[in-house]
């Protein structure tokens, strides 16, 4: 008889830690064939508060560290992703072959994304050659806590939303593919062990619509990546909620190619500039 | 303490050429509005300039519609043509400048020396820098081929009219895009006269359109469904309404909105220069500065040394006729605007703040304000959370450099901020943790096309001049 498998608990991750959500509530993953693959937790409002809270605490020694140090992080990251390539592959279910692909072109992404910490600001920054004797620097900086709504693709597409929001200094929140959330919480296991300090990076599971009005409405939440809302009605709602305090909104875009090349957009939205000034003189 | 009595040496008017009465600007031409018009008046007299028409939803229309007519043509011609119309018209605005910057004070209130010697050179400058720009955009770094938007809708305030105007036309057309244009309620007279400079220059019709209104008109600009690009300087409040509006429609936003910006004195800085600082900090514009430095934090050691310089040195500030060139102060803009710092400064000293202002008449008519400090400030007061968007100081104490940060990074918005200090670390290390998009350091309210200006948090989002001020109006 062949010995009874133990089985994974899936829960959240707020603050490098791994809670249940507060509301005690779970949901039902299914395969696309409809079998039963896990229980994953169903988080609450208050687990969308308590993530934030984590992302504010996170963000000063995150935006703080040294760019070298955040892509050495994201780089760890890719190791400890491919030394789990079986498994993250074994996961994502349907062919093999496909599946496999998708770990690599996420381990790969994740490559690419670890280069810019220390190049952004060398693309992104300009030296200012103003009409009077000043030093003028213009450079990006971080913007703070981001919300992300997670795109289906449960792994290609999440690390290419939460790798290019944290490279440069930002922290966030992030609500997974509702439908396949379970790769997100694994994600979340290489991440607790990947030297990023707890809080950078937040994962909540549940339902989209009923998490993302209250992350976009947060008025402790700088940024909004709606990325992964395919329902009009929602995506209006959030944006509209964004605008209490001005958050800075990457639009929809359900239907990206993950496989393509990115632009640097996803960096730059979540960016902003400071220009410092300075007289010349003796 | 010698005081200089200066005889008057006002401006002539007579170079500006009012008209009794002022159309929109629509696909080249000037034309009737359907609202009913409304009168701009000299904050400083009260008298009236002109009346102006009021753009109703369908006068909107038009414009939207005969920028979209011309941004075909526009957006297809080489950028080496646009760029052409575009120094076309920063050397018109150089052979105006004298009349503009006199129309510009009538209008506004703001003293002659500020529109000649800061507004009116960096409008042509803004023009001339972005004019560069529209035949090298493959080289900004948005791709091999970045394009334009489309029709580009902007609705701006009333502290800076014309150079506002110069940020978001120049830009817009550099990159291809054409504009709707709608300019301050109470000062609409230099937009109006830049449109006479677009029929100077040749610009093809409908390139550039001015609608004149209220609030009505600047919201059928940002709602109308064929604007592809809404840019808005002003309010915060007003910001967060047309973020709503635009949400769910694609176009792009970008937002230039309130600031609270703290300047920072430590006990190192060169004292005379902080108190320049600080005054050209607050003072400058009447105050009615987005970025302005309304916050005053001073190191506790040297509050009484650098206060008294600063007292001191507001007694010699003159208010007045802002045509004279001596003036240092002029109008506040509107009575709507006076109303409100007056109501904000009486809350100062309900909430138990000390005010102070210089002894300083102000003329009979018109609107008048005079330098405010409030001291005994505690960062919860109202004078230290809201924009007061006048010539008020709030002034508040730290002893070290942290809590400088703290308390300085105490505010919803994050536009700019002033350091002073002699020590080059600090200034960095300071400059480093401050969250707001300019930093001045040793200088104040320093302005120039080629360094973007833009804020952090509620002082909205995206950056006007340099570089990056393109993406604002390009499809990346």
């Amino acid at each position: 008889m062949s010995r009874l498998a133990v089985r994974k608990t899936y829960k959240l991750y707020i603050g490098g830690a791994f809670p249940r959500s507060e509301s005690g509530r779970s949901y039902a993953v299914t395969s696309p064939k409809g079998d039963f693959l896990a229980n994953a937790s169903r988080a609450s409002r208050k687990d969308v508060r308590d993530a934030v809270v984590a992302a504010r605490k996170a963000f000063p020694g995150w935006s703080g560290a040294t760019a070298y140090n955040r892509g050495q992080i994201l780089y760890r990251i890719a190791e400890m992703l491919e030394g789990r390539r079986a498994q993250f592959a074994e996961e994502l279910g349907g062919g093999k072959k496909a599946a496999l692909e998708a770990v690599d072109a996420t381990v790969d992404r994740l490559v690419w994304y670890a280069g810019w910490s220390d190049k952004i600001a060398s693309v992104h920054g300009t030296a200012n050659p103003v009409a009077g004797p000043y030093f003028n620097l213009s450079s990006p900086e971080p913007t703070g806590v981001v919300g992300v709504v997670a795109p289906e693709d449960p792994l290609v597409g999440l690390i290419s939303v939460i790798a290019p929001a944290i490279v440069t200094g930002n922290t966030c929140v992030v609500i997974a593919s509702e439908r396949t959330p379970l790769p997100s919480i694994t994600l979340a296991e290489v991440l607790a062990t990947s030297d990023l300090p707890g809080g950078v990076v937040n994962v909540l599971t549940g339902h989209q619509q009923e998490l993302a009005p209250w992350l976009a409405a947060h008025m402790d939440v700088n940024g909004l990546d709606l990325t992964g809302v395919s329902d009009a009605d929602l995506a209006l709602t959030c944006e509209q909620a964004a605008a209490e305090n001005l958050k800075r909104v990457l639009r929809p875009s359900p239907d990206e190619d993950w496989r393509a090349a990115p632009a640097l957009t996803r960096m730059t939205r979540f960016l902003e500039t400071k220009t410092v000034w300075h007289p010349m003189g003796v | 303490m010698a005081s200089f009595a200066y005889a008057p040496a006002p401006e002539s008017r007579d170079i500006v050429d009012l008209k009794p009465s002022y159309g929109l600007f629509i696909n080249g031409e000037f034309a009737d509005g359907s609202g009913s018009p409304f009168k701009t008046i000299n904050p400083a007299t009260e008298e009236k300039l002109a009346e102006v028409a009021t753009a109703s939803a369908d006068d909107v229309d038009r414009a939207v519609q005969a920028a979209r007519k011309a941004f075909g043509v526009w957006s297809a011609m080489p950028g080496a043509e646009r760029a052409k119309y575009l120094f076309r018209i920063a050397r018109i605005i150089q052979e105006r400048a004298r009349e503009l910057a006199v129309l510009e004070s009538l209008d506004n209130g703001k003293p002659i020396r500020e529109s000649r010697d800061v507004d009116l050179p960096l409008v042509a400058a803004h023009f001339f820098y972005y004019a560069g720009w529209a035949d090298k955009l493959e080289y900004a770094g948005f791709g091999a081929d970045p394009r334009p938007l489309g029709v580009a809708g902007q609705v701006i305030p009333w502290n800076f009219p014309l150079l506002m105007l110069a940020w978001k036309i120049a830009p817009a057309l550099a990159c291809g895009n054409t504009v709707v244009l709608k300019p301050a309620e109470t000062t609409p007279l230099t937009a109006l006269l830049f449109a006479e400079i677009c029929q100077q220059a040749d610009l093809p019709p409908g390139v550039v359109n001015i609608v004149t209104g209220a609030g009505e008109t600047g919201a059928a600009v940002v709602a109308h469904p064929d604007v592809n690009k809404v840019a808005f300087t002003g309010s915060t409040e007003v910001g967060r309404i047309i973020a709503r509006t635009v949400a769910g429609t694609g176009k792009k936003l970008t937002l230039e909105l309130g600031g609270k910006a703290a300047n920072i004195v430590f006990d190192d800085a060169a004292l005379d220069q902080a108190v320049e600082g600080v005054v050209n900090g607050i003072f400058f514009n009447q105050g009615h500065v987005c970025c302005a430095g309304s916050r005053l934090l001073v190191q506790e050691s040297i509050q009484d040394e650098l206060l008294t310089g600063l007292k001191r040195r507001l007694g010699t500030l003159r208010l007045g006729d802002p045509l004279d060139k001596n003036t240092d102060i002029g109008a506040i803009n509107s009575a709507e605007q006076l109303a409100k710092i007056r109501s904000l400064s009486d809350l100062g000293e309900q909430e138990g703040a000390e005010r102070w202002s210089p002894a300083c008449d102000l003329p009979d008519k018109g609107f008048w304000f005079p330098p405010t400090v409030f001291t005994g400030v505690a960062q919860s007061h109202r004078i230290a959370r809201e924009e007061v968007f006048g010539p008020v100081l709030s002034v508040l104490t730290f002893r070290t450099p942290a809590e400088a940060v703290e308390k300085a990074n105490n505010t919803p918005y994050g536009l700019s901020a002033g350091i002073w200090t002699e020590k080059g670390s600090r200034i960095l290390w300071m400059a480093d943790k401050l969250r707001a998009g300019v930093v001045w350091a040793n200088t104040f309210n320093r302005f120039d096309p080629a360094a973007p200006f833009g804020g952090y948090k509620e002082s909205g989002y995206g950056r006007e001049g340099g570089l990056l001020g393109l993406e604002a109006y390009l499809d990346v």
